[in-house]
């Protein structure tokens, strides 16, 4: 029912294209949701300066689409789904929201996707980790932008073993996203001719990772992985140079920092480690110009996720200005057949999944010795090619894709 | 190599010695809510956001006034103290002989309150805080490597026990704390202030909460989200050892460090439930906690 | 005889003043009913059922911290284990009536609430509340756990379907008024519960336990029978929350919700039979709206201030407070 209504307003809409008729903007506005975490423990990774990149490219937009006004709603999603959706439901069913940017903890994207479809907007999902919101959960009304664990996995992982990191010791949390990571670093492991030889699942969240540290220290593996995220993984690593595990010879290998985790750590305590980034600021003169006047705004360098969230939001008014619609759909279709080629990505494409696939970065912390200032902590040592880093789709369960 | 149910014994050696320095942790932190329920009967559900002000203190101490470690220890505790006594003779005072749960909804207020507004100024990636050189490094015990900070936590944990533990039990102004809070009546007509002995007390409880914070500070992610899941935990610790129960609090947070150092020895992911199914086992035998008299 | 004449006179003017008092409440419950039938026209619907399943939530709760005096920090454990088990027949068994759904999820929370109370039930005060927490998070552990939660991605696309076979929940207005009938069902049964002679010995109890002991009630068993129900509801409510949001997730399990729940009841004025419902609204108002306002950062700790504000200076919640102030000022 919903399928043929969809497959009925994209027809009209292609029709109404083919017939050069004018595509209207609904209300003559276009608005934009922002949710995001702004009190809980995802709040760094987006949160409030998130909406600041949001606003930042609104503004370098010209604050108007085809001099129809662009305005922002905002939301903290609790990291409840239920939070969530009632807020979005209400934001496309009463306010006419259009398209909703942000979104953080995995349960809040998947239940936003699901109401986005049944009322046929779009979502722009930056800050989640879960690939399997563009596997399982993929729908018609949502694009997956910065990252997933998919390349985390990939990237570092394959890396770490080409240097000769064979045996993996992994501390993986212990819940879907840590599971996800795992068996991803265990089949590229594997590809690559190394071997995982213990694991060890703490529960969420752990503060006190001596235990676990200990046993991977006793397991003699070289590397030793990280599958988890946020505190969990500064205390890992805390405990880690503590316990002097890198001393002893053994690597650590983190699967998702970001720029503030390395940031709390220092580089003093996280030098050396290797992880995968979607986008880094100090890359080129682009991303440093972007990321100044980022900072300029909110006093931080700006994670992958903000850049993300700046990038898209340019996609999709660019997208709504090309068609002159705010049609979910029409928006979709005009974005996916439009490369991205701005300061997060170069030749980005949006396959027909939603997931947004670029280029991925390998990249070292600095030394105490390199680092020129607090901010200044990756060395990037390795492009990961997009068709490289993300899930083919071959391998696709999304019930978009034609396998 | 010696094994014990497939983990071996040099393995199992460092697991039980990490458990006591958690353990540590543990009976600092139950020991000031012992102290504040046994001799005030607050149930203080802001200790775990004490325990993170101490950490947190600490950071901001260095950072802003380059205040170091060594003197961290005696002033992040201080301030948080003095915090805790404006806590206590604006909000906890106002509620004296209501219902003990009423100091639980009331603190666990005053926990999303501070907890809240932190987070706004410092965000949650975490502050940064070096280790102090004397504790860089560390030494191989054979079964495992122990860092020199570990083995301060434990000598300076359990001095700290100790010594509010005799002060209260052997000390005068032990013997006065628990008769002012019996019958305070009898004890103003000794001429004792016993509102201010009160204050006091709250104050020395979260302190000894923010002294574990200190300690926490090297070794841990300082954020302000960091005793929110510490808190339970801990209260699970004292309801084992029997609310109130002072020596109790101090033995049940080293057993139960090592119960869960085991646990993830041997089945990591009930690591964080297992102490709540201690507690539930304990209570159906022992119903107030093993060191808890009959109530 | 002139006595016995006068206090006929009087019990003559007890009846007089009670009939006029049912009228006045009889008045006021059919106003009620108006504005609640009246509401999803005017407020959106799915809102409306989340505060009506946070009320039957709360209503729940109360029944055993408001009329028998326990305090338990678990609650959770049941809302979500309702919430789940429903969530899974339906989204399993697609052949499945919703209603026969929601009920397997209410004997689900009716089941764990049995195996807690009689784990919990001889526990007194503080202690109660921490064993009811430990048992909730041994319940928190096991959905983490268990594959069938989708752990924290949560479980979604869960299917309203229809009621009877005969009425379609897809519609939210169907669907409201389904849960606006259940909601006051179970809040018809509380009052009932708690007037009736069971409900003056769970008052008994929470006044003086010792009392209601010696004077031969089997204290234990009437506990056990509060916590039960009051188990049941929440997994009822649980369970309607599902398949109103089609979701189900952890944060139902986590021991924030056992204590937003607390604070609910208490700022809404706990032992009395609408204090939990005001207090359910007046909480999901308070942090929906302010998680989108200019305050958006700030909802956590603004809920502490009213934690703070309520235990300090209104102890007996909204209602409370309102009853009182009635009873003082218009008699």
């Amino acid at each position: 029912m919903t399928m043929m209504k969809k497959l009925l307003t994209s027809a009209i809409a292609s029709a109404m294209m083919a017939g050069g008729a004018q595509a209207a903007i609904s209300n003559d506005t276009v608005k934009i949701g922002y949710l995001a975490d702004m009190s809980g423990t995802y709040r760094d990774l987006a949160g409030p300066n998130g909406q600041k990149a949001l606003e930042m490219a609104i503004a370098d937009f010209g604050g108007n689409v085809n001099g129809k006004k662009i305005e922002v709603v905002s939301a903290d999603d609790r990291n409840s789904p239920d939070t969530s959706s009632s807020t979005v439901r209400r934001w496309v069913e009463n306010e006419n929201v259009d398209m909703v940017a942000g979104m953080v903890a995995s349960s809040v994207s998947i239940a936003v996707s699901k109401i986005l479809e049944e009322n046929d907007r779009l979502g722009i999902i930056s800050g989640s980790a879960a690939s399997s919101i563009t596997n399982e959960h993929c729908t018609p009304n949502h694009i997956h932008y910065v990252y997933d664990t998919y390349p985390l996995a990939n990237g570092t992982a394959s890396a770490v073993v080409k240097e000769g990191g064979k045996t993996w010791y992994m501390l993986t949390a212990d819940y879907a996203f840590g599971h996800s990571l795992e068996s991803d670093v265990k089949n590229v492991v594997e590809a690559n001719g190394g071997e995982i030889i213990g694991a060890v699942r703490h529960p969420f969240p752990t503060q006190d990772f001596s235990s676990f540290i200990l046993q991977a220290q006793a397991s003699g593996a070289d590397v030793i992985g990280l599958a988890n995220a946020g505190a969990d993984t500064t205390n890992a690593i805390t405990t880690a140079s503590e316990f002097g595990v890198t001393q002893s010879g053994q690597t650590l290998a983190a699967l998702l920092l970001f720029l503030t985790d390395v940031h709390a750590l220092g580089a003093q305590t996280a030098q050396g480690i290797q992880l995968t980034t979607g986008w880094y600021w100090d890359m080129n003169d682009e991303t440093r110009e972007w990321s100044d006047r980022f900072m300029k705004e909110t006093g931080v360098r700006p994670t992958m996720v903000h850049a993300g969230i700046y990038s898209s939001a340019m996609q999709y008014l660019n997208a709504v200005a090309a068609t002159g619609s705010d049609d979910a759909q029409t928006v979709r279709k005009q974005m996916m057949d439009t490369p991205i080629n701005d300061m997060f990505a170069k030749n980005g494409r949006i396959r027909v999944d939603g997931r947004m696939v670029h280029d991925m970065y390998l990249a070292e912390v600095k030394t105490p010795a390199e680092s020129k200032n607090e901010w200044d902590l990756y060395k990037i040592l390795r492009t990961i090619p997009a068709e490289e880093a993300y899930r083919p789709l071959s391998e696709s369960k999304c019930k978009l894709v034609n396998n | 190599m010696s094994m014990i149910f497939g983990v071996p014994l040099a393995v199992l050696f460092g697991q039980l010695l990490i458990g006591i320095i958690n353990g540590a942790f543990y009976a600092l932190l139950s020991l000031g809510l012992a102290v504040i329920f046994g001799l005030l009967k607050i149930i203080n559900f802001a200790h775990g956001a004490m325990y993170m002000l101490g950490a947190m203190v600490t950071v901001l101490m260095f950072d802003a006034m380059g205040i170091n470690y060594w003197v961290a220890l005696f002033g992040a505790p201080l301030v948080v103290g003095t915090f805790g006594v404006l806590i206590e003779y604006f909000l906890l005072r106002r509620i004296a002989g209501q219902d003990h749960i009423y100091s639980l909804l009331l603190t666990f207020g005053v926990a999303l309150i501070i907890q809240g507004v932190l987070i706004n100024w410092f965000g949650v990636s975490g502050l940064r805080y070096t280790m102090p050189d004397v504790f860089k490094g560390g030494v191989n015990l054979g079964f495992m490597f122990m860092p020199y900070y570990r083995a301060w936590v434990i000598v300076a944990a359990l001095l700290v026990c100790f010594g509010t533990w005799f002060v209260i039990e052997k000390t005068k102004l032990g013997s006065y704390l628990r008769a002012g809070t019996e019958d305070s009546q009898l004890m103003q007509g000794f001429g004792i202030n016993v509102p201010l002995l009160i204050s006091v007390t709250y104050g020395f409880g979260v302190a000894l909460a923010a002294f574990a914070g200190v300690l926490a500070a090297p070794i841990y992610s300082v954020t302000p989200v960091m005793g929110s899941s510490t808190l339970i935990v801990v209260f699970a610790v004292v309801v084992i050892g029997g609310m109130g129960s002072i020596g109790g609090a101090i033995i049940t947070g080293i057993l139960m460090g090592v119960i869960e150092g085991l646990t993830k020895t041997f089945y990591p992911p009930a690591s964080s439930a297992v102490i709540f199914l201690v507690m539930v086992l304990v209570l159906m035998f022992r119903p107030s906690g093993l060191f808890g008299k009959e109530a | 005889m002139n006595q016995s004449a006068n206090s006929t006179d009087i019990h003559k003017a007890i009846v007089r003043e009670q009939a006029a008092q049912d009228r006045k409440k009889l008045i006021l419950n059919g106003v009620l009913l108006l504005i609640l039938l009246a509401a999803p026209f005017m407020i959106y619907p799915v809102f409306l059922m989340k505060i009506l399943c946070f009320a039957l939530f709360a209503v729940a709760f109360n029944l055993l911290f408001g009329f028998t005096g326990l305090l338990s920090f678990g609650h959770a454990a049941f809302l979500a284990s309702g919430g789940y088990t429903t969530g899974y027949l339906l989204s399993n068994f697609s052949g499945l009536p919703t209603e026969l759904g929601i009920i397997a999820g209410t004997l689900a929370a009716t089941v764990l609430g049995l195996g807690f109370a009689l784990l919990s039930i001889r526990r007194q005060g503080i202690y109660f509340a921490m064993v009811t927490l430990a048992l909730a998070q041994l319940v928190f552990f096991f959905f983490v756990q268990s594959g069938f939660t989708g752990g924290e991605d949560g479980m979604h696309g869960i299917p309203r379907g229809e009621l009877f076979g005969l009425i379609n929940l897809e519609d939210n207005l169907n669907m409201y008024y389904f849960v606006l009938a259940v909601f006051i069902g179970c809040y018809l049964l509380v009052q009932r519960v708690v007037s009736s002679p069971y409900g003056q010995v769970l008052k008994a109890i929470k006044q003086n336990e010792p009392r209601a002991v010696s004077l031969g009630y089997n204290v234990d068993r009437y506990k056990v029978l509060a916590f039960v129900i009051s188990a049941a509801l929440a997994g009822l409510a649980g369970s309607m929350k599902s398949v109103v949001f089609q979701l189900a997730s952890l944060n139902d399990a986590h021991w924030h919700m056992s204590g937003e729940v607390i604070l609910m009841t208490l700022v809404g004025g706990m032992g009395t039979l609408l204090g939990p419902v005001v207090g359910a609204t007046f909480v999901v108002n308070i942090e929906y709206h302010l998680s989108q306002g200019p305050l958006r950062d700030w909802v956590d700790p603004i809920l502490g201030g009213i934690f703070v504000i309520t235990v300090l200076a209104f102890r007996s919640g909204i209602v409370g407070e309102v009853q009182k102030f009635v009873r003082k000022n218009l008699g």
